[in-house]
């Protein structure tokens, strides 16, 4: 029911909205929860447990009870509380954890059967058989209990991460916020400023008194007009800050698209900031907690704070006639406030004797309610007076306040403990639980308007002192500053289930029956009855469930003690935290220069790295990947192909002592490498594994350019990093990666030097480029590079142009191969000339095998040391029993054979203790006409001849291959050569 | 006769302009990286001086102007973007070319730190990070070098082969910011 005259919701400007596709009216300034109750809708969700109708409790994020779905479909948003959520032309609300409807919900069988359904009773009943837990009784529970749920679908909307720097971060703005931010801005720091809600001003917009004698809302909108002409100030409405971390850094989550139609204008629904302050200080204010006695989650049933909130700015009267239970002060101006606004107050009744009287309405002092009655809605409260006399009061809003908790959650996600005082019965921070984070007014527990205002400026002066800056003299402005009278109240005792934590469904029974059962610690209740284990985390229930656990145990609240806080404040979407990752985004892509020609002649692409790279160039009437495979091995071995190489690390090495690194990093000798050729090098770790291959050209006396595969290019650059900084910083060398800077080819085949003779500026012949040789080169008029080296044992070469010129080259290079009856090929290819030829890849050096494993033991020197060299000389990584290199054929007719397959003698059953060794490379050779494999054989060289049964488990193959020299084509190398 | 055809990083992806802000490639005309030799920094600077006229870049900083800057790019190693190295300066330091390695991109706008905010975790403010501060950071996912070029243009470096990743984060970024303004 909306009151004429009352709130700061634009009038003007209607919204209508739909809620369970029913069309309802707000305003423009609404939430969702203040429209529907000015529409008279007061059951808004079902209960999680036992699914009892529910209605708004609060008027912020606190709300465990008015949790609804956003939206249908891909893009629906479930849990969305209503009490956040804003109106907005055609935003469609749908209830949750209710069948068929919000009315008629079928499993609210469950509230008949509560007495059976009490904490515990999962645990106890669905123990056995076992296998039906997960199974069958986890299911069916999951369905019956919960909130909304997911679509299942991939979330179309776009999320958003940001990181934000100032010198004072202030967490909320209310009276200590702005206070806080105008100290702070007006001293010239960089200043942002987080609300949660969409309006600032905290509880200044929900309250009726006065600041500077105007009411709070106008004084607050002031201020905040002043910070909002300052440069230095950031106002950030819509922001949750959810997490206090190391170094001053803040999670905050802000809701960007939420208020609003989806435009599709690439704006994200929500921004995931990581906000880094100098100091901050957190006006995060208290939260009214509610009273725990039979029936008190019934609709219409709320906070004291709430109603006046829902009356005061939105001008909603949550009921006609109203009344309230309170054991403080503070609630009685609820019943003022409706007074005033000319709603009916049938009673307040205070828990204390001495509560505060009145002649506006009547005053019930000692008495307590201790029942309310209408399933569908409030329609009254049975009152048990001083006397012990029970009344029946009609009423169908009861606003509620058990107290007020200051909010003091972030101060604990370092891990402190807040302190128990209990003149204001609440947990409080201590100082310097955050470091560089000040609690300021109520989440400190001062409670008075006055005490915000002078507390938040207090505590912006400090913050600006402790960073150096001086703060200007700031008039405090003139407020309320009435004392907060308390008397604690957690529980009415009586029959009937009383309500802690209404999202949980946990009752005062079940916290006593988990002290009962000895679940004394809170945390031990906590996770015995799930209380506070909500999507609230226990915001209204921690302190009445820890009280009443404290009362059943014998102990007082500070010797209880609270649960451990921790972030995130209020939910924060995965999607928010990830955003950009998903899809493509979880990696940057790196193309080649060769890419789109790759891609223009129908090259599948395959990851390799975070790289791209063809898998083959299919031709026409091509319909498998061998077909095409197997033509591109034998162009290589006939004619002539080009491949891709520039994804190969590069590393220019340059300096007095470059050479001397090399002979350190390289297990064998670098520095007697003439200048123009290259050298194979073999890298070990510090424990004596193989790190890495590839080749080192000597491009001066101290310069070269080191590859490395390109799985380790960046391992290798740390490597090198580590030992030039730390084992050699005296050495005279500089890195840099050039990996970039080179587009470069192989050109492979008997007739590369026919196909580099057409591009290169200078013909080559073989007496001044013989194999392992290098230089510069001019191509078509560009500045390269060539290097004489073989990846595939043909008669081949690497040729280098600035990566400009890649696309080019490549595409010639590609043309007038086909001229030649040659062309390109890919990465499938490549391996299988590779395997023909027996050479390693990090299939093979794959982290757990030595040089003597791969059959290189003689290229570590003995006339120099060098990195792992000691180690890789351990009794255990130099036996003959080691699985080592080999070949293998099959023996017979090709059969298929598998990498990851495992090696056992011929008659021995292909189980584990019989094991022998295992297959890292497979490929069909074209050239030799079978299947070949590369694998580690248990005393592998010493076996050449012997016959292996190869099984592979996972697939059901089962193979005879005869062990062979892992060089299965051309051994002496001649073609190479040619 | 070169015959090759050339073809910059950001080839058929830049520029873009999206609300107030506009990418654009830039392409100078060289990059050399260079790393001066043990015991050489002063003289590298005095050369770098008379060759180029700025002084060898302290850490976090660009020195130059648009035409010639040497940008410090990491331990003991600056970049000198825009003309051919002098020779000279290899009596002193390390050389490499580094011209073709970088995909380097200009972003201006009034805004463009809330744009860089949603990429780069590092201070970007104009108080802090000031016409010729550079920093090495991570943009997105990619290792990158960001130089605040004017009052409101930054520099942008990361690998060349990432060049359609950085314009596509870039994009998505801008058009975020933009929808918002």
């Amino acid at each position: 029911m909306r009151i004429a005259g009352k709130g700061i919701v634009d009038r003007s400007a209607p919204v209508s909205f739909r809620f369970d596709g029913v069309t309802h009216q707000g305003f423009s300034g609404d939430t969702l929860a203040s429209a529907l109750l000015a529409d008279g809708v007061r059951v808004v969700a079902r209960s999680f447990k036992y699914h009892r109708p529910r209605g708004v409790l609060t008027a912020g994020s606190e709300e465990p009870n008015a949790l609804v779905t956003i939206g249908r479909g891909a893009e629906a948003d479930p849990n969305v509380r209503a009490t956040v959520q804003e109106v907005f032309g055609g935003l469609d609300a749908v209830s949750q954890n209710r069948w068929p409807s919000l009315g008629l919900d079928l499993m609210a069988i469950n509230d008949l059967a509560a007495s059976f359904l009490g904490a515990g009773f999962y645990y106890k009943t669905f123990m056995w058989p076992r296998a039906f837990w997960e199974k069958l009784y986890e299911p069916v529970i999951r369905r019956a209990a919960g909130l909304g749920r997911l679509s299942g679908q991939a979330d179309p909307d776009i999320y958003e991460r940001a990181w934000a720097f100032c010198d004072l971060l202030v967490i909320g703005s209310g009276p200590a916020g702005l206070m806080a931010a105008l100290v702070a801005g007006r001293a010239g720091a960089d200043v942002i400023l987080a609300e949660e809600d969409f309006a600032m001003g905290g509880r200044l917009l929900a309250e009726t008194g006065e600041i500077e004698g105007m009411p709070g809302a106008d004084w607050a909108a002031s201020v905040l007009a002043e910070l909002a002409e300052m440069d230095n100030v950031r106002l950030m409405p819509r922001t949750t800050v959810t997490g206090a971390y190391d170094g001053g850094t803040y999670g905050a989550l802000e809701r960007v698209g939420h208020h609003a139609p989806r435009k599709g204008d690439g704006a994200p629904r929500e921004t995931f900031w990581r906000i880094v302050a100098g100091r901050a200080v957190l006006a995060a204010g208290a939260l009214e907690r509610p009273v725990a006695f039979a029936n008190n989650d019934r609709p219409g049933i709320m906070t004291a704070s709430a109603v006046r909130a829902y009356l005061n700015r939105w001008g909603v009267s949550a009921g006609k006639s109203v009344t309230v239970f309170a054991n403080n002060d503070d609630a009685h101006r609820t019943a003022h406030d409706m007074v005033a606004a000319g709603v009916h107050v049938a009673a307040v009744i205070d828990s204390r004797a001495d509560a505060p009287d009145s002649s506006d309405f009547r005053v019930f002092r000692g008495a307590m309610v201790c029942d309310a009655g209408g399933r569908g809605g409030l329609s009254d409260i049975t009152v048990r007076h001083a006397s012990g006399t029970e009344e029946k009061i009609a009423t169908d809003c009861l606003a509620m306040s058990g107290g007020w908790n200051p909010t003091v959650h972030m101060t604990c996600h370092m891990n402190g403990r807040p302190e128990w005082r209990a003149d204001i019965a609440a947990f409080v921070p201590r100082d310097g639980m955050v470091p560089g984070l000040r609690a300021a007014g109520a989440c400190n527990g001062a409670f008075s308007t006055d005490a915000c205002l002078r507390e938040g400026a207090a505590a912006a002066r400090a913050a600006l002192e402790d960073m150096g800056r001086s703060a200007p003299e700031v008039d405090i402005p003139a407020a309320d500053d009435a004392a907060y009278s308390i008397s604690p109240l957690w529980a009415v005792p009586g029959k009937g289930r009383a309500w802690l934590d209404f999202q949980n469904d946990v009752t005062v029974k079940d916290v006593k029956q988990a002290a009962t059962e000895n679940f004394r610690s809170v945390e031990h209740m906590k996770r015995y009855t799930t209380q506070g284990m909500a999507t609230d985390q226990g915001k209204n229930s921690n302190v009445g469930a820890l009280a009443v656990l404290a009362d059943a145990t014998g102990r007082g609240i500070p010797e209880t003690g609270t649960t451990t806080f921790r972030p995130p404040f209020t939910p924060v979407p995965i999607a928010a935290m990830g955003s950009g990752a998903q899809g493509h985004g979880f990696a940057p892509q790196r193309f080649t220069t060769s890419h789109t020609a790759s891609i223009e002649r129908g090259a599948p692409m395959i990851e390799a790295g975070l790289w791209y790279r063809p898998s083959y160039f299919p031709k026409p009437g091509e319909t498998t990947w061998r077909q095409s495979c197997d033509r591109e091995v034998a162009m290589v071995r006939e004619t002539v192909g080009v491949c891709d190489v520039s994804t190969l690390g590069k590393i220019d090495i340059q300096g007095p002592d470059a050479a001397r690194l090399l002979d350190f990093v390289y297990c064998n000798t670098f520095s007697t490498l003439k200048v123009g050729r290259v050298r194979y090098g073999l890298m070990l770790r510090e424990d004596g594994h193989v790190m890495d291959d590839g080749t080192t050209a000597r491009l001066g006396q101290d310069h070269f350019v080191m590859t490395t595969t390109t799985a380790a290019a960046g391992q290798v650059m740390r490597h090198l990093e580590f030992v030039t900084q730390v084992l050699h910083p005296e050495w005279d060398v500089s890195l840099i990666s050039a990996t970039e800077q080179w587009a470069q080819f192989a050109v492979a085949g008997p007739k590369s030097r026919d196909l580099l003779n057409g591009v290169l500026d200078a013909p080559i012949d073989g007496e001044t480029w013989p194999f392992m040789s290098c230089g510069p080169v001019g191509i078509l008029g560009a500045q390269g590079r060539l290097f004489r080296i073989s990846f595939s044992g043909e008669h081949a070469y690497e040729i280098a142009v600035p990566a400009r010129f890649g696309d080019s080259l490549f595409r010639l290079l590609v043309a007038r191969a086909e001229e030649m009856g040659g062309g390109p090929y890919g990465m499938e290819a490549l391996n299988v000339l590779r395997i023909e030829k027996g050479m390693i890849t990090h299939a093979e050096i794959h982290g757990r095998t030595t040089a003597y494993d791969i059959g290189m033991q003689r290229m570590v020197s003995q006339k120099k040391d060098c990195i792992g060299k000691v180690m890789s000389e351990r009794p255990g990584l130099m036996d003959a029993n080691r699985d080592r290199l080999v070949g293998l054929r099959p023996v017979g007719a090709v059969q298929k054979l598998t990498a990851g397959a495992h090696l056992y003698d011929e008659g021995a059953a292909p189980v584990r203790v019989n094991d022998q060794g295992y297959i890292t490379s497979v490929a069909f050779s074209p050239t030799l006409g079978t299947m070949l494999a590369l694998g580690f054989l248990k005393r592998g060289p010493d076996r050449i001849g012997e016959r292996v049964k190869v099984v592979d488990a996972v697939r059901g193959l089962e193979t005879l291959c005869e062990v062979v020299d892992p060089v299965f084509f051309d051994p002496e190398g001649g073609r190479v050569r040619a | 006769m070169l015959e090759l055809t050339a073809k910059s990083p950001c080839s058929g992806l830049l520029p873009m302009t999206i609300g107030p802000f506009t990418l654009t490639e830039m392409t100078p005309l060289a990059m050399t990286s260079i790393a001066p030799r043990k015991g050489q920094e002063s003289a590298l600077s005095d050369a770098l001086k008379a060759a180029h006229g700025m002084a060898f870049p302290a850490p976090g900083r660009a020195t130059g102007k648009a035409e010639a800057r040497a940008v410090w790019f990491g331990r003991g190693v600056a970049l000198l973007i825009g003309p051919t190295a002098d020779a000279a300066l290899a009596e002193h330091a390390a050389l490499t070319d580094q011209s073709d390695a970088w995909a380097v991109v200009r972003l201006e706008g009034q805004g463009a730190e809330d744009v860089l905010a949603r990429l780069v975790p590092v201070d970007l403010r104009a108080a802090v990070f000031k016409r010729g501060h550079t920093a090495r950071t991570q943009l997105m996912h990619m290792s990158a070098s960001v130089t605040r070029v004017g009052d409101r243009a930054f520099q942008i470096m990361v690998f060349r082969s990432m060049a359609a990743t950085l314009v596509h984060d870039l994009e998505t970024a801008m058009r975020s910011i933009a929808a918002r303004s």
